[in-house]
């Protein structure tokens, strides 16, 4: 990829980012970084499509470290958890035989697996190299008439958030637009129930949780031709296209595609999130306005009126145990408010948040939704945020997988919110589990017992004394 | 404190409830070049055997006095005199241990006046001591059984003398309840040593049920155990260290004996029990903690907060003798699980403790129905729940007596933190890999796939 690509990459009309100096896609500081290159977001964003085989063309680093570490599900294909790469060596770097060898693979993964499509991975030393890997993709697209779609993706080339958008050029460039969507199933029709075609974008079905909201979207009659990418199957994002809106769920990873398909094909789009009962009501909300139907609006209001109604009444006693308790947020980005209003309607306080990669507006939003007096964090040193968490006297810190045992080490509790976890936290229903998993380690016995220190010492223990 | 429930039916279903002449016997085992020898029919013993041999996996010396139809109806005192003399001319063990059986409770044995007796007439024998318990089936379980066994051979062996306390300045006496297992107790002598104390543990089953081939190809008499000779000097110890409730009668005795003062604890299961436990080998000893059990203390503590996430608000159906049920329940509550359901073959004072809201006296038809009731998400017992917990459809964590499905189950260390450490991360993984957490695969009406549907497996758990 050149320079000059990246850089039109980099440059998103569509995000607020854009416009302001703070840039969330600012160069990486040497000594000082931390997060995934480019190959890892791209992976992430595009590894969920469930039946293709995901070639990573690289040495054994890329793929090694990383394959079968997400946690995306499939109701169908499991030929995504396969992990595959051309695992170079030596005398296929000096001898110049990777593309020899991704031409190779490609047909022992087509032999193999029969997927609906390849999708290859390019990384740094093929890059750097100078496989021509895109030309061994159409030749072999050519050859065995199944669709090898490149997706130009070396570490080097940028951060995670980058490799999300390469995906999603890889996909709008090569696969969205190359189907019609089937009929809907005679079936599947419902007298007096107009179905409506839409698209989710950055949507990961982690943990399966996107199954708690699938089945208002049928209630509906909104039909989703398209997850990108959790539970997707290569045949529906060829025709995303096609949809009358699109969502961009929580995060503006994927922003490009839904900009492009809005310039291209006319498709509206909107930014929502399914994390708490507000944030998924009002995406039902958005898709209803911009779909425009009145009677969708409608029957979306009294599905809001009956799911709410429900999960207030069983979230009540989860609200008893955990009102009051102080929370420390530390995620970056969107996901800092969007996840806020899901703590906030259980009744939790948020003290502090990451604002790292936030712009002004996103910390407009927070200051907005959490008042004045919420602290912004941007050092996310283990020190500093254990700093925060005794200074603010959170009872709990919720970040990523990585902070886990910066959280563990300091007896503090700790809930995973990022793709690793295990837990499905989205729609209604997962308002639940988020309130049962906050409970669970907030209420564990091991805090005190870890806490105190042995019978036989006179000084207190290590750890931040953190308020019952 | 729990309440506890009495039994209410008829019918044992699925009985928990092993005998206490086979509790006895499994004390007996744990003295050196020792036999036990079971008063009653011979399928008494044939069974307790069997049991024996599938869990341990080792050959077990033990004898009946095979009462028959005309003993058991004219007498069956002179079988009893008969199987004495017959064993200590034979093998010439170090001790013969006797538990009465329910044929012969029932039949009105006097077991103490009959070793008595067997003293009297064969002079010859003086030198080795036999043990009388009274084990009727009827009553208690196999804890309690082992229990009287221990105190039984106090009773016999401890000299009566007060004025010797400490005389042996490094040495502990150790009772060892049935709950523990011979990883345990090698555990348990290695954690004393490291004090710079040198323990008696009584009965040493660590030493004889370790599994461990020897040059010797067939023994009729226990091979290994506590040396009789050592049980003699237990009256000369600074201190004794009992574990297990079932075991205060004996520490009664034993301290009543020989005025060595004694420590008690319930379990040494979970950072707090094993923590009060080095605090006391550590004042014993005069020494610090050796900086290798304080780092085993950190450890534990980190696998407490890493499993706590799986282990917090986890459902657990317990079964087991009442120590054993007692500390399992106390491990698993203190990292956050919920004890659904308990239940025990017989009462104890310590059931009380059990933290639960219930305890039933029963047998696994009990557990099972309780964890129906109450949920479920995983069963600590022994190995005849395997069936249970497949109904259930949940996991089963197997402990206690007997494992005959699991290999070297005898020899797990359950104890001190490094045993505590390992139960709680066998936990998390039983846990993990039992998750039903995670959202049931919905497939829209919508969509066109034609393949058929089905949930992909956890992925790898990256944490």
């Amino acid at each position: 990829m050149q320079a000059k690509q990246v850089a039109e990459l980099l440059n998103e009309p569509a995000c607020s980012h854009n416009a302001k100096s703070k840039s969330g896609c600012a160069k990486p500081k040497p000594g000082a970084t931390a997060g995934g290159c480019s190959f890892d977001g791209a992976q992430i964003a595009l590894l969920p499509i469930a039946d293709v085989a995901h070639i990573v063309h690289g040495p054994i680093a890329c793929a090694g470290s990383s394959w079968d570490n997400r946690g995306t599900r499939s109701s169908g294909p499991t030929l995504y958890k396969i992990g595959m790469t051309t695992d170079l060596t030596e005398q296929d770097v000096i001898m110049g035989r990777g593309e020899k060898r991704l031409f190779h693979a490609i047909k022992q993964a087509l032999d193999s697996y029969s997927p609906a499509a390849v999708f290859v991975y390019n990384t740094c030393v093929p890059a750097l190299v100078g496989d021509d890997f895109e030309a061994v993709c159409r030749a072999a697209t050519e050859r065995w008439g199944t669709p090898v779609v490149p997706v130009d993706c070396a570490g080097f080339y940028g951060t995670k958030n980058l490799g999300n958008r390469i995906a999603g050029e890889s996909m709008f460039k090569h696969v969205i637009g190359t189907r019609e969507p089937d009929p809907v199933p005679p079936e599947a029709q419902r007298p007096g129930v107009k179905v409506h075609d839409v698209n989710l974008i950055g949507e990961y079905n982690i943990a399966g949780e996107f199954w708690n909201v699938l089945p208002l979207f049928d209630e509906l009659g909104l039909r989703i031709l398209c997850t990108l990418s959790g539970d997707a199957r290569f045949h529906e994002v060829q025709t995303m296209h096609r949809a009358e809106v699109n969502m961009v769920v929580c995060a503006k990873a994927l922003l490009n595609v839904a900009r492009k398909m809005q310039t291209t094909y006319n498709v509206p789009f909107f930014e929502g999130s399914f994390y708490g009962v507000t944030d998924t009501s009002n995406a039902f909300r958005d898709f209803a306005k911009l779909i425009d139907d009145p009677d969708l609006s409608a029957r979306v209001e009294a599905m809001i009126a009956r799911e709410e109604a429900k999960i207030h009444a069983d979230l009540e006693p989860w609200r008893q145990r955990l009102r009051g308790k102080r929370v420390l947020l530390y995620t970056g980005g969107v996901k800092s408010w969007s996840i806020v209003s899901a703590l906030q309607d259980l009744g939790l306080t948020v003290v502090a948040t990451g604002t790292n990669k936030s712009t002004e507006e996103d910390k407009a939003r927070i200051r907005e939704i959490m008042g004045e007096n919420t602290k912004m964090i941007t050092d996310g040193s283990p020190k500093a945020l254990l700093g925060i968490v005794k200074e603010y006297q959170a009872d709990i810190l919720i970040a990523g997988g990585r902070n886990m045992y910066t959280a563990l080490k300091a007896r503090i509790p700790f809930l995973d919110i990022n793709q690793e976890r295990e837990f499905g936290y989205e729609g209604y229903s997962g308002m639940l589990e988020l309130a049962r998993q906050l409970a669970l380690t907030m209420e564990s016995p091991v805090w005190p017992s870890v806490r105190k220190p042995a019978p036989w010492k006179t000084s207190v223990a290590p750890g931040v004394e953190v308020a019952a | 404190m729990a309440e506890i429930i009495k039994r209410s039916k008829a019918l044992s279903v699925n009985p928990l409830k092993v005998s206490q002449p086979v509790g006895a016997s499994l004390a007996f085992l744990g003295i050196n070049r020792a036999i036990p020898m079971m008063h009653g029919s011979q399928g008494c013993t044939a069974f307790g055997k069997v049991f024996f041999v599938r869990h341990f996996r080792e050959p077990i010396p033990l004898q009946t006095t095979a009462m028959d139809q005309s003993s058991t109806v004219m007498g069956a005192d002179d079988s009893v005199i008969e199987g004495l003399k017959t064993i200590s001319e034979k093998s010439k063990p170090a001790l013969i241990g006797l538990p009465t059986t329910g044929l012969s409770e029932t039949q009105g044995a006097d077991i103490k006046r009959l070793a008595r007796r067997f003293k009297e007439e064969f002079p010859e024998f003086a030198d080795i001591p036999v043990v009388p318990v009274i084990t009727p089936d009827y009553v208690g379980c196999l804890e309690s059984g082992f229990a009287l066994a221990v105190k039984g051979i106090i009773d016999v062996l401890v000299p009566e003398d007060t004025s010797r306390v400490g005389r042996r300045k490094k040495q502990v006496n150790v009772l060892a309840g049935a709950h523990l297992t011979p990883g345990d107790l090698e555990h348990l002598k290695d954690l004393i040593e490291m004090f710079g104390l040198r323990p008696v543990v009584m009965p040493d089953l660590a030493d004889s049920l370790d599994g461990h081939l020897t040059d010797q190809e067939s023994s009729p008499v226990s091979v290994g155990g506590t040396p009789v000779a050592e049980i003699l000097t237990m009256n000369e110890s600074v201190a004794t260290l009992v574990v297990g409730r079932a075991l205060h009668d004996a520490a009664d005795l034993l301290k009543e004996r020989s005025g060595v003062p004694d420590r008690r604890f319930d379990s040494l299961m979970g950072l707090e029990a094993v923590d009060e436990f080095i605090a006391a080998l550590a004042e014993i000893s005069g020494q610090a903690v050796p900086e290798k059990i304080e780092r085993q203390r950190a450890q534990l503590q980190d696998a407490m907060v890493d499993t706590h996430f799986m282990l917090g608000f986890a459902r657990i159906a317990i079964a087991g003798d009442p120590d054993l049920l007692y500390g399992m329940a106390s491990l698993v509550h203190g990292v956050g699980c919920r004890v659904t359901a308990a239940v025990a073959p017989s009462k104890s004072p310590i059931l009380e403790k059990v933290p639960a809201a219930q305890v039933k006296l029963g047998d696994l038809e009990d557990m099972e129905k309780a964890a129906i009731e109450n949920g479920v998400d995983l069963v600590i017992c022994n190995s005849h729940a395997a069936e249970t917990a497949r109904r259930l459809g949940v996991p089963l964590f197997r402990a206690g007596f007997p494992q005959y499905d699991l290999i070297g189950g005898y020899q797990r260390l359950w104890i001190g933190y490094r045993g505590t450490r390992q139960a709680l991360f066998d936990l998390a993984n039983l846990m993990v890999d039992n998750a039903h957490h995670e959202a049931e695969p919905y497939v829209s009406v919508y969509a066109v796939r034609g393949e058929a549907v089905h949930a992909s497996s956890a992925s790898g758990h990256v944490h």
